[in-house]
């Protein structure tokens, strides 16, 4: 094949697979209104959906500063304490919350604070007996925490990382009180990051669906994603489903925009585990005041995850392995997982290479530009428009068309491919390009091309990122609620969904087991991604 | 700041040992109070080592080490009679020059008027006057270089170390700060030891030379007497004269 033929066949590959990333979403938009029979402004937008929309700024704002408030004493105490031994573990114990599905999350969480759960057996032990709800306001507070105080202060420990070793020597040099030390040298650093730690973090509260259906617990602390499941499942109000994503749609928007102005996205978390030489934090009281905070985060982030795997292994889990509604949903999720990331993995990899080829010329036109800029907007298109209003937009589509759930597993795996691509895209694309400025040249004149150049060029560095952007994909899918809520019925269940009906219906020794088994998978697949990503610990040197 | 008569060692390093995973550093020397000390050798030697040690930043395994006839175990790095300037990165990149200075006189930042007076008075003797309001990123290496020197003088401390300062300035720029040093230590009559890779600049400024090879200490000698070494390949190959 000459060069000019799998270069015209790469960008059409890349612009087969924009077109139907583009496609899927417009259609979901489109029939939204379509759907609504005309009737669609004034009455929808009634208090419930005011309200619905002021209580998920809320949670969102709530969740935002609490899991900053959090995080900051916890990222100065790693900083500070940079070698006591167990740290390495806990900074990874820190790591594990992002690749656990939120609904086992919730789960774990309920073990701890729930009305049975842990902290209420505690507080009737010693005489009070008020317990603590965890559903409402409180839990969805406590599960945005659990998962964003840790990414936070990762992000923050890193830039305080970043600090020059010099400063360090200096300020041990000169004497400065640990007061100042936060003042003038660890508080400037972590608050050039705020803006786009607050961004990312408000962002992910203002969409979490699964955490505010299992633990809202009402329609009074219901957000924008959850009301319009309910709309569609259970009130079946279509005005109403569309109102609220159409402001959905108007809410990230305008988020994504301020973020794009205000907040430049966080640099990548590279905590690499390396030691920085500190010469503060030494005194007891700041051993003490940082002891007492790390023991704090490793309880409130450790403690959901004991909880998990010991209620996990509590459940009867023999009798849930010889379960065949747990094969099916089983089978069914590794299906579902396998084909999305493929498909993310693929159309990502395809589009980025094709924009690579387009724009590899000296001379791009304005077509050539647009081309790869659409490329680039496509992959974040999911953010926009997030997996429930993709959902609920496929979901009026298609019900003139039957049974909803006969499309369920093809709508499904098309969201599921579609959420995982700005992840997939943010791993990919830097190491193919990488790839490409190293190797584009010298293959070109030896005259690799086609398969043997995939085959003995582009495989083998390209696998790592490859299977870790797969494995991401493959985690993301596993452990989703939202599109399978929306389309589950009896003959499509998977794992998520199986748990979240046997939380329903109570048989809560089943949910703990199957919690403990998604919550392995996904951090088995995880590890795996991450594999060999942490730095090697630098030692003293000469 | 002359130190008092009866102590003529600035610095003296007694069997001072430094372990790491594949190799150990062995100190001993005397440096007497009042001179200009160029420490040089090759990368590797151990030459920011014996600084750490000194500054308090690392904690020898054995030996003693004594700065004005005081021992230094298990003293803080603020709390020796040191003062250090690395390459870069000595200022605090988002604070100013005054309040980079001012960080000498109090490390809490707690300056009264004439404290300030004394800042501003310290950046215009290193040639900065009026920088006080600058961002240490709007100034030359060299101008940088000179207000971390304007901290060291407000501090007061009677030895300065430093750690190759002008490995990042063009030779222009050199020039000029090796006579800023020499007029400062002449005014203060401070010990300096600097780790330098450059010949002209232990030829034009130094007083003596540590020569430092694989962790030991090997020549101390007045300057004359070392740039007429012959004698060891090692500092044949320092002075260029192979």
């Amino acid at each position: 094949m000459s060069g000019a033929a799998e270069r015209r066949m790469t960008i059409a590959a890349g612009a087969f697979g924009l077109g139907g990333v583009l496609l899927f979403v417009a259609l979901a938009i489109v029939a939204l209104p379509a759907q609504s029979g005309g009737g669609y402004a004034g009455a929808p937008f009634d208090a419930y959906v005011w309200r619905v929309t002021r209580f998920t700024l809320l949670q969102a704002s709530l969740s935002t500063i609490l899991s900053i408030l959090f995080a900051v004493p916890v990222a100065r105490a790693l900083a500070r304490q940079a070698s006591f031994p167990g740290r390495i573990w806990l900074l990874r114990l820190m790591a594990l919350p992002l690749g656990l599905p939120a609904l086992v999350a919730a789960l774990g969480l309920i073990e701890v604070w729930g009305r049975q759960g842990l902290l209420n057996t505690v507080l009737v032990a010693i005489g009070l007996n008020d317990p603590v709800s965890i559903y409402g306001l409180f839990g969805i507070l406590l599960a945005h925490v659990f998962f964003n105080m840790p990414l936070a202060a990762r992000l923050m420990l890193a830039g305080i990382e970043r600090i020059p070793g010099e400063y360090w020597r200096t300020v041990a040099n000169l004497g400065m009180p640990s007061a100042a030390i936060f003042r003038f040298i660890e508080w400037p650093a972590i608050r050039g990051l705020l803006p786009g730690i607050a961004g990312l973090i408000f962002m992910l509260c203002a969409t979490s669906f699964t955490l505010v259906l299992t633990l809202g617990g009402g329609p009074a602390a219901s957000t924008i994603e959850v009301a319009i499941y309910q709309a569609l499942r259970f009130d079946f109000d279509p005005p109403r489903a569309i109102a609220l994503s159409t402001l959905q749609i108007a809410l990230t928007g305008a988020l994504l925009l301020v973020l794009k102005v205000l907040a430049p996205p966080p640099p990548e978390s590279e905590t690499t585990g390396k030691a920085i030489r500190r010469f503060d934090g030494v005194s007891g009281r700041s051993r003490l005041t940082d002891g007492l905070w790390l023991i704090l985060a490793l309880v409130f982030v450790g403690l959901p995850f004991a909880a998990i795997a010991y209620s996990g292994l509590q459940a009867d889990l023999p009798r849930l392995a010889r379960d065949a509604a747990v094969h099916h949903a089983f089978a069914t999720s590794i299906a579902i997982a396998l084909l999305s990331a493929t498909i993310s993995v693929g159309v990502t990899a395809v589009m980025i290479r094709a924009q690579q080829v387009t724009l590899r010329r000296r001379q791009t036109g304005a077509a050539a530009r647009g081309f790869a800029g659409t490329i680039d907007a496509s992959t974040s298109l999911v953010l926009l428009v997030p997996p429930v209003v993709l959902g609920a937009g496929w979901f009026l589509l298609l019900r003139p068309y039957g049974d909803v759930a006969r499309f369920a597993p093809a709508v499904v795996i098309a969201i599921n491919a579609l959420m995982a691509l700005p992840f997939v895209h943010r791993v990919l694309a830097p190491a193919m390009a990488t790839h490409a400025a190293r190797t584009d040249r010298l293959a070109a004149s030896l005259g690799i091309a086609g398969f043997h150049r995939l085959r003995w060029i582009d495989w083998p560095p390209l696998r790592k990122p490859l299977l870790m952007a797969f494995s991401f994909a493959m985690a993301l899918s596993l452990g989703d609620l939202g599109a399978v809520a929306l389309f589950g019925s009896q003959d499509m269940t998977t794992l998520p969904w199986l748990l979240y009906s046997r939380m329903g219906s109570y048989r809560t020794g089943d949910a703990a087991g199957l919690a403990l088994l998604l919550g392995l998978i996904c951090l088995i697949l995880a590890v795996l991604g991450t594999a060999g990503e942490d730095g090697a610990r630098e030692g003293k040197d000469a | 700041m002359n130190s008092p008569a009866s102590v003529s060692a600035a610095v003296s390093l007694k069997d001072v040992e430094v372990r790491f995973k594949t190799t150990t550093l062995l100190f001993d020397c005397v440096i007497p109070a009042g001179q200009i000390v160029a420490v040089a050798g090759a990368s590797g030697s151990g030459k920011s080592t014996l600084f750490n040690v000194i500054a308090g930043f690392e904690e020898p395994e054995q030996g003693a080490v004594h700065i004005l006839g005081e021992d230094m175990a298990g003293r803080l790095p603020a709390a020796r009679p040191v003062s250090v300037i690395f390459q870069e990165h000595n200022l605090f990149a988002h604070l100013d020059a005054a309040t980079n200075v001012g960080f000498g006189i109090s490390p809490a930042l707690r300056l009264s008027a004439v404290d300030r007076a004394k800042v501003a008075d310290a950046l215009k003797r290193v040639g900065l006057d009026g920088f006080g309001g600058r961002l240490p990123p709007t100034l030359s290496g060299g101008e940088r270089q000179r207000v971390a020197l304007a901290r060291a003088l407000v501090r007061h401390r009677p030895l300065l170390l430093l750690d190759e300062p002008f490995a990042a300035l063009d030779p222009g720029m050199r020039a000029e700060m090796r006579k800023l040093l020499r007029d400062l230590h002449d005014e203060e009559g401070n010990t300096i030891l600097m780790i330098t890779h450059h010949p002209d600049d232990v030829r034009l400024l130094a007083d003596s030379v540590l020569f430092l090879d694989r962790g030991r200490i090997i020549t101390h000698d007045p300057v004359d007497r070392f740039v007429e070494r012959r004698d060891i390949t090692a500092i044949n190959r320092f002075l260029g004269s192979e």
